[in-house]
């Protein structure tokens, strides 16, 4: 039996790694959201800041975490090469395009654009990457009354930037389109396709595709909003 | 009805090729697309010009050699249907018709919109069949096989090998085609033995061939003329998998 990555230049194998770090990535924005809302509760008397700096500290130091954490680096990684490459072989596949072509009747915008869709997402990780993620590990930070670094200001004060804010609800409408589509196509391709679970995943699929992103974007303008 | 017709002329493989405008008058809506072709012609040659090189056989939706894109559709604006069985009542006077060959890596133009979809049948020849010979029809029970099987298997050989999948695809993705072929025989006992040998070499050589990859779309399933399902895809995906990772 030939290892999963040397059987990387197969089609399907190729899917199969978009599909299983695509479905990691998904579960991945559950726990994210549920961290961030933490950032919506009252700061009257440091709560909120105090909260989100705790639940930040135990992310970056808890061991099981950080073993997590890797595996996720390595999904973003690998699933926007994995997905560039693709789009590039699925551009050879076709060298002479169509003088005229009507995709809209056979299939939805976001299942033709996903490689673009990606593309926003990734650069909006890059950028939120470096604004929090290498901000907290690499240079000095506050800290907060409980002597902890105080990632909560840092995040607060990145919301009442306006470009950063716009940047922010735009990424997360490439990222409900993405995911719109990309939620039940990641089972179809790993096989699950039946008549009793497909409909349910599908509607899933779309609901979370809708709710996710925007209590994710709802953040950013609710602090960009409020004093 | 009075129509403009847009061509794709290529004159052979190495030519550059260009779409050619075409006026026709008189053409009766009961006509079929390929009738109407053939009119086209007519009045080509007449003129003393070249005629426009097209694949048709039996011209009535089974034999999968008519290929031509329509309008931006495979197989035009119709749904289930094929070149052959479109009719000019499905467009209005007056229009303008757009007619391209399937564009594909895997499918290079001969001539006009003629394309060589031999890539299909070297995918066939790399597994799209039962090594043995499985004798003359079973006795009715001999060998049971649960209905739904049957019915999927049935279903997923009523593909006619056309390659409007391959063609209305945004990836000249040939995976309705294999899964369709790789289904048909592996829902059945006699297909079964050799299932995952099939499935590995028929993906191996759609690979080679240079089709696209899949990311359900779910174009296929719309242009199909036979309307081969997705489902079709997932169970090829499941066998896939299964036999790469058992596969000694």
């Amino acid at each position: 039996m030939a290892t999963p990555f040397a059987l990387l230049k197969t089609s399907l194998v190729k899917k199969y790694w978009m599909s299983l770090t695509g479905i990691f990535l998904i579960t991945f924005l559950i726990v994210h959201l549920l961290g961030n809302l933490a950032l919506l509760g009252s700061n009257d008397g440091n709560e909120a800041q105090i909260a989100f700096n705790e639940y930040t500290k135990f992310m970056t130091t808890f061991p099981l975490i950080k073993i997590v954490s890797y595996v996720l680096y390595f999904s973003i990684l690998f699933h926007a090469i994995d997905g560039l490459m693709l789009v590039a072989q699925n551009k050879k596949a076709r060298p002479v395009k169509y003088a005229h072509n009507k995709p809209e009747k056979n299939s939805i915008w976001a299942s033709r654009n996903m490689g673009l869709l990606g593309t926003v997402i990734l650069i909006f990780i890059v950028t939120h990457m470096g604004s929090f993620w290498f901000k907290y590990k690499f240079t000095e930070m506050p800290i907060d009354p409980m002597g902890n670094k105080d990632m909560y200001s840092i995040v607060v004060l990145s919301f009442k930037e306006l470009w950063y804010v716009l940047l922010y609800v735009v990424s997360m409408a490439a990222l409900a389109f993405h995911l719109y589509h990309g939620f039940s196509s990641a089972f179809q391709t790993l096989g699950v396709n039946h008549p009793k679970y497909t409909p349910v995943i599908k509607k899933v699929g779309y609901a979370f595709s809708i709710i996710v992103p925007a209590a994710f974007a709802a953040i950013p303008l609710v602090i960009y909003f409020s004093n | 009805m009075n129509l403009t017709i847009k061509v794709w002329r290529q004159d052979g493989p190495s030519d550059k090729g260009k779409m050619v405008d075409y006026k026709l008058t008189d053409i009766s809506p009961d006509q079929s697309f390929l009738e109407m072709m053939d009119v086209l012609n007519n009045q080509i040659i007449e003129e003393g010009g070249e005629p426009i090189a097209f694949d048709h056989d039996c011209r009535e939706g089974i034999c999968g050699m008519c290929s031509m894109y329509i309008n931006g559709e495979a197989h035009g604006p119709g749904r289930g249907v094929t070149t052959c069985q479109l009719h000019m009542r499905s467009f209005n006077d007056g229009d303008t018709i757009y007619v391209e060959p399937w564009r594909a890596k895997a499918f290079p133009v001969i001539k006009d919109l003629v394309v060589d979809r031999t890539s299909f049948d070297r995918i066939i020849a790399s597994g799209g069949y039962v090594s043995v010979n499985t004798g003359a029809a079973q006795d009715a029970n001999a060998l049971p096989v649960n209905k739904d099987d049957a019915d999927a298997a049935f279903d997923a050989a009523t593909c006619i090998g056309c390659g409007a999948c391959v063609a209305t695809c945004k990836n000249s993705s040939a995976m309705l085609f294999v899964s369709a072929k790789v289904s048909q025989l592996s829902l059945l006992p006699q297909g079964k033995v050799e299932a995952h040998d099939r499935v590995l070499n028929m993906v191996k050589q759609m690979d080679e061939e240079g089709f696209g990859n899949c990311t359900n779309t779910g174009a296929c399933e719309v242009e199909c003329p036979k309307g081969i399902s997705l489902e079709n895809i997932a169970r090829m995906n499941r066998e896939f998998m299964f036999a790469s990772l058992t596969n000694k």
